[in-house]
């Protein structure tokens, strides 16, 4: 089975501070991690490559130090790491994004199956899974907490789990999943891993690699417009109402008429 | 701030941030539940091998990494900065393993090192006897040949991993007559006939590892289980413990760093007379000496494994120095750590009660520091005749 893993970089939410002034996060001294969804979509790729073989490539679009992610994928288990990577590809929002993966997946080949994570956990958008998929041609299930593989090595049962609780679902390959953390439990990186990893090249394919049309990558390709970002303000009064209960009462409606509650 | 720079290299580096991860991801968050319900890490013992940190000091012909004393003491440090139970029964798999790697023929080690460093099988080191402590030369244990095979007679105790690990190298007795030099080493297979194990003991700490008897009762193992030559067993654990005894010291500067951590952590956060306890100099006084008795011990431990596997010869005083030296730091650093957390340090709600509890059997196990005392004076003594 061959298997792609869409990874993120994202900052370590543990080491994130807050500039409150501005409304921003501070980017300066913060570690980077792999999104911890993508964790879980990269071990379930590690798990099918155990039972089925095949190849387990990981993909990732960002700046050069995203190449750091690719290598503790690496270590982890995956085969070989692609890292998207251009100038051109800055400012990217889902759309933009899913059209530079896709174009990067359709060079690779054959593929079986992409797996990504629900969601990252700096932007939260849960798009760019699907917006793949859709991309790609490929059918696609999203919130994934449970994978089998039926004999006939392609046909999956899935468990996506829903607000009111799950439904079970029969998927062909290829396909495309996003993933819970619920789905299973990340293997820790081996030493051979890590050693392995740290000799590796990963190579970097930019938008003249991938043939990418300058107007659909980066900025210049996303719909989306941060027009401003800012904190609310939040504005919180209290008011001690006296006087007996009727009397509190009384005040207390005509207080929500004032506002409009009432 | 600037550390001490042990001039790491970037695999070396790889080696401590992995035991590491291991300690903070796996170890830390069950180790409380381990010691509450004495139970065997059977699944830590499972991350540690798929981490292939079971290979670290076996050659990579039997796919290992070849690392030496000092790797392994790094790796031992960051295990035992989550919990020495768990690291004991890691670093005694070590010290079974060592015979077979220092003394074991092509065809030993061709059988059982593979799977040693795969992880797939623990070992047990089994010296130790009810009368044969320190005085191991009083081992009661009998091997007598018969044929094609050996015929074990005896009760080892209070054997680390007993029960849980697969292979056992332990050294039993072929002539009473000669003492030491009538002692041979042997590797025993769990299921092999006649071979059972006694009760599990319960001890004051180190309760997520195993400490059992090992049962030979007319127990058959084939004329090829005898490790080294016949007469060699006691050298032999000498020498197996002269290259284990710095990995003890590495885990006494594991745990002592997690209790000062735990210990300056406490005293930022606590406030009494209107401020944070550590601004008082009879706390900072005390910090200062276990944060400076580390560093101190760690350069020791480092020192001492690099010595080792640099390929020098005779290192029984320098690897008692390290293991002595360390382990008192640790059982006075965990000690003061739970003075610094006061009534709360007592409580078993914080980790230090058991880092103490734990700390105790470092002074003990692998060589009273009593002993190791001997050693070095021994040792000074022949030194200083030849000057």
């Amino acid at each position: 089975m061959n298997i792609v893993v869409c990874i993120k970089q994202v900052p370590d939410a543990k080491t994130v501070r807050y500039d409150t002034e501005k409304g921003t996060l501070v980017r300066e001294g913060v570690g980077a991690i792999i999104n911890p969804f993508d964790f879980h979509a990269l071990e379930a790729g590690l798990r099918l490559k155990d039972a089925y073989g095949g190849e387990v490539t990981v993909l990732s679009m960002g700046p050069p130090q995203a190449g750091n992610a690719l290598k503790e994928a690496l270590s982890l288990g995956a085969d070989k790491g692609i890292l998207l990577s251009d100038r051109a590809f800055a400012g990217a929002d889902t759309l933009a994004t899913t059209y530079t993966l896709a174009k990067a997946i359709k060079k690779l080949g054959r593929v079986d199956l992409v797996l990504c994570g629900k969601q990252a956990i700096d932007g939260d958008t849960a798009q760019v899974g699907p917006g793949l998929a859709v991309r790609l041609g490929l059918p696609y299930v999203t919130c994934v907490n449970a994978l089998s593989v039926l004999d006939d090595g392609k046909t999956m049962h899935l468990r996506r789990v829903n607000e009111d609780g799950y439904d079970m679902l029969e998927l062909e390959i290829p396909a495309l999943l996003t993933v819970l953390a619920s789905l299973n439990t990340p293997r820790l990186p081996s030493l051979k891993g890590k050693m392995r990893a740290r000799k590796a090249e990963i190579p970097l394919w930019d938008a003249r690699e991938l043939g990418a049309e300058p107007g659909m990558v980066g900025l210049a390709g996303s719909a989306t417009q941060v027009v401003s970002t800012w904190v609310p303000t939040f504005e919180a009064r209290r008011e001690m109402l006296e006087g007996s209960a009727e009397e509190q009462v009384e005040a207390l409606v005509s207080r929500f008429k004032e506002a409009g509650i009432l | 701030m600037a550390q001490v720079n042990y001039f790491l290299t970037e695999e070396q580096q790889m080696i401590v941030d992995l035991a590491r991860q291991i300690a903070v991801e796996k170890i830390i968050p069950v180790r409380a539940k381990l010691d509450e319900n004495e139970e065997f890490p059977w699944d830590i013992m499972k991350d540690m091998a798929q981490a292939d940190l079971f290979g670290l000091y076996i050659p990579e012909e039997y796919g290992g990494f070849a690392k030496g004393c000092f790797e392994n003491c790094l790796a031992l440090e960051q295990l035992a900065y989550g919990c020495i139970a768990v690291t004991t029964t890691f670093a005694a798999s070590a010290l079974g393993g060592y015979p077979i790697l220092l003394f074991g023929s092509d065809e030993q080690k061709a059988c059982y090192l593979p799977d040693i460093a795969a992880g797939k099988r623990l070992v047990a080191f089994g010296l130790t006897e009810a009368n044969a402590g320190s005085d191991a030369a009083g081992i009661q244990t009998t091997a007598t040949e018969d044929g094609d095979h050996w015929v074990l007679n005896g009760t080892k105790q209070w054997i680390t991993s007993g029960g849980e690990a697969e292979i056992y190298t332990i050294v039993a007795m072929t002539n009473k007559n000669k003492g030491a030099r009538g002692a041979t080493a042997y590797i025993v297979e769990k299921g092999d006939p006649g071979f059972s194990f006694g009760k599990k003991e319960r001890k004051m700490g180190l309760n997520a590892s195993s400490t059992r008897e090992l049962v030979f009762n007319e127990c058959r193992i084939p004329k090829d289980r005898m490790l080294g030559k016949k007469g060699q067993g006691f050298i032999m654990a000498m020498r197996t413990l002269d290259l284990a005894r710095p990995g003890i010291g590495a885990i006494a500067v594991g745990l002592a760093q997690a209790a000062l951590d735990e210990a300056v952590k406490y005293a930022r956060q606590r406030i009494q007379f209107g401020q944070p306890i550590i601004s008082f100099q009879a706390l900072q006084h005390m910090l200062a000496d276990m944060a400076t008795k580390i560093e101190a011990s760690r350069a020791l431990v480092y020192s001492v494994a690099r010595t080792i596997d640099d390929g020098t010869k005779d290192t029984a005083k320098i690897s008692a120095m390290a293991k002595l030296f360390a382990t008192d730091m640790a059982m006075q650093v965990t000690t003061d750590a739970v003075q610094i957390l006061g009534g709360y340090g007592y409580m078993k709600s914080y980790p230090v009660e058991k880092m103490m509890r734990d700390a105790k059997i470092l002074q003990i196990y692998e060589g009273t520091n009593q002993i190791l005392r001997n050693v070095i004076g021994q040792s000074l003594n022949k030194e200083y005749a030849k000057k």
